[in-house]
């Protein structure tokens, strides 16, 4: 799960790593406030929403007064902040971060993320600090460095020594770098993060390491020995549907084409998509419905396809496995039935029964079709849609 | 023949008195399966099903029989380390069908796993199979037949999907494999690959993969340069946006890396026999067997 970089900063502070002074604001008065109390010859604007970028999309900036700040904070609380990472429609401001100032000497980038070839976790550096990484990777590979730590020997010296020596790092200062990389290992591992990103990480006046922006994905599998993981999480900043199918146990994302499409499995929900686009229509969604498409989910599962105006047919695409078709047929009628469903529908059950499922689509007097297979069943809506 | 599991198999169930566990005990057992113990701490001395003995420790279980493979159903909270428990009790084979394990808990099975001989699968996957003898997971045992295709697979219903294809079309399967929809998982294809490759009832493998990772990269250059034996590829989520988590943890597009169509340009590179669609990868393996 994603958070902010206030609270990125909050989680790394908490593990003693040192980060600037700075106070959260939700309204222009506030920011003012902020400005007087940091008393720092600048502050730095930030606007906080899950998106990279921001800096570019004109959510960074600095004021070297408070009324400046407060004009600043005026202009981006409300806004739609658009950055490379959040589409065209953007994301609406909420709160800002008004952090101080600080002498930078040097930038740098500095990673942990999960080393899926290797089993490990993984450091990537660079001294191109505050440049976006893919850029960096794709045109300059050779000054990305990237250090695996197998997890059964941990982070050693000799690690990060490596990485000081990529960065340039003198000797006098290697020490102060040193503590830093071992307090994010610890954090990465104890607060079970998937990555944390210092972007940049700068070196200040005083000769100091301090992580000027921090990004920390959480892996949400650990939430059940982190309490504090669900106080962590910031709704507005999640598409609505998605928010509201996760209350529910379902897991949905929502996508930009018409067709609805609800089925059980990851993997078949993707593949249903592809196929569906192959077919001349485009996918509404990813729907997992789970292995268990009882009427009761699958009713819930309509609702929320219904949601999203766009939708102008439902594929349903059931590989039934232990569950028998034909109980998932009756529940799919009696859904419909239930919300008193009106867009046409084209229902594929494959597994046990899937004949009678197929009668009982066929004979429900909803406006169903019934599918054979998923490529049928795809064409069958592609065509629904397409008119 | 098949690869790892087949009707001598001897099973032992991990977390076989939960629900999910004694749900799929009971269908392995119906399938013909020869679980022959389980384990769930303090149920020691008492009986699934009125026939299969259960245990506290695996270690209680192996002083009483021999233990060919394990399938764990523990919750995932625990499950890590009920699968170093199997490590280190040295069952050669394990199945972790336990889906939502912290990716942390993972990096250390992992490292348990590369100083052992045992070989896992999944986690969070529907298990293995060898048709008509020894089924470990949660698949549907009816649409499996016999036959000659080898399936391996990150995901479950699709999985299922390209089975059903196979038997309809009367090619059947060998063994099937779900590797698992986590970013680390226990064994990648390549491990079942060289299997397949020396198995002489295995005519063809049809490898399903998804976006996310580099798994079917490694496995394309390993088919090239180790198998003489066709391999079918397909790729789920080509229409995935990026930085989206589709359903499996593993399953996301992240820097631009793990799209479905690097991995299909690297596997047609390789040889591999591409299914555009899911509904043509019995005909695609038909095809690259020249039927």
């Amino acid at each position: 799960m994603d958070i902010h970089e206030y609270q990125a900063k909050e989680i790394l502070s908490k593990r003693g790593i040192k980060t600037l002074r700075s106070v959260l604001c939700h309204k222009p008065e506030e920011v003012y406030n902020a400005y007087k109390t940091l008393s720092s010859s600048a502050a730095v604007v930030k606007a906080q929403v899950h998106a990279g970028g921001r800096g570019k999309g004109g959510g960074v900036k600095i004021a070297k007064s408070a009324d400046e700040a407060k004009s600043i904070a005026e202009k981006m609380l409300g806004m739609n902040l658009v950055t490379a990472q959040t589409g065209k429609e953007g994301k609406l401001v909420r709160k800002v971060l008004v952090e101080e100032g600080a002498e930078i000497i040097k930038e740098f980038y500095l990673s942990l993320t999960i080393d899926r070839k290797n089993a490990g976790i993984a450091f990537v550096a660079s001294a191109e600090g505050g440049m976006e990484i893919e850029e960096v990777s794709k045109n300059n590979p050779e000054k990305i460095l990237t250090v695996p730590v197998n997890p059964l020997y941990g982070l050693k010296s000799y690690h990060i020594l490596e990485i000081s020596l990529f960065l340039g790092i003198d000797k006098n200062l290697h020490g102060g770098l040193s503590k830093l990389i071992n307090l994010l290992y610890g954090a990465f591992i104890s607060e079970d993060m998937s990555m944390l990103e210092i972007n940049p990480l700068i070196l200040t006046g005083s000769g100091e390491f301090i992580p000027l922006d921090a990004k920390i994905i959480l892996d949400d599998n650990a939430d059940f020995r982190h309490p504090a993981f669900k106080d962590l999480v910031d709704e507005n900043e999640e598409e609505p549907l998605e928010v509201k199918a996760k209350s529910v146990g379902l897991n949905y994302i929502k996508l930009d084409g018409n067709v609805g499409c609800m089925v059980n499995g990851a993997g078949l929900a993707m593949a249903t998509m592809d196929t569906i686009k192959e077919f001349g229509a485009t996918p509404a969604n990813f729907l997992d419905v789970g292995g268990t498409a009882d009427a009761k989910r699958v009713e819930t599962a309509f609702n929320i396809l219904l949601s999203d105006k766009n939708v102008k047919g439902i594929f349903i695409n059931i590989f039934g496995g232990i569950v028998k078709c034909d109980m998932v047929a009756e529940g799919v009628v009696s859904a419909a039935k239930n919300i008193g469903l009106k867009l046409p529908v084209v229902v594929r059950l494959e597994g046990t029964n899937a004949d009678i499922a197929a009668k009982i689509i066929e004979n429900s007097g909803m406006n169903f079709v019934s599918a054979n297979s998923l490529a049928d069943g795809a064409q069958k809506i592609s065509k629904i849609v397409n008119g | 023949m098949s690869i790892l599991v087949n009707k001598n198999t001897n099973v032992l169930v991990q977390g076989i008195t939960g629900k999910e566990g004694s749900f799929h005990a009971q269908k392995c057992l119906e399938y013909g399966t020869k679980i022959i113990a389980g384990v769930t701490p303090f149920k020691g001395k008492t009986l699934f099903n009125g026939s299969v003995p259960v245990y506290n420790t695996i270690k209680e279980a192996k002083k009483e029989c021999r233990i060919d493979a394990t399938m764990i159903f523990v919750p995932a909270g625990f499950a890590a380390a009920g699968i170093i428990e199997a490590v280190e009790a040295e069952i050669p084979l394990i199945v972790c069908i336990t889906e939502g394990i912290p990716v942390i808990d993972m990096l250390n099975v992992k490292a348990a796993l590369n100083c052992s001989k045992s070989i896992m699968i999944g986690p969070n996957c529907p298990g293995i199979i060898t048709a008509d003898e020894c089924k470990i997971g949660i698949m549907p045992g009816f649409i499996h037949k016999k036959g000659s295709v080898g399936v391996l697979s990150r995901s479950g219903t699709l999985t299922y999907e390209a089975v059903n294809q196979l038997t309809k079309a009367g090619l059947g399967e060998t063994t099937c494999i779900g590797i698992g929809g986590d970013p680390i998982i226990g064994s990648p294809f390549i491990t079942f690959l060289k299997k397949f490759e020396e198995d002489p009832e295995t005519k063809a493998v049809v490898m399903i993969g998804e976006i996310g990772g580099t798994a079917e990269e490694e496995a394309s250059e390993f088919i090239k340069s180790n198998m003489k034996k066709p391999v079918i590829g397909f790729i789920a989520g080509k229409t995935a946006p990026a930085g989206k988590r589709m359903g499996h943890a593993g399953a996301i597009i992240s820097g631009g890396k793990g799209t479905a169509s690097e991995k299909l340009k690297t596997m047609e590179k390789n040889g591999i026999h591409i299914a555009d669609n899911p509904s043509v990868i019995a005909e695609t393996a038909k095809k690259a067997l020249n039927l």
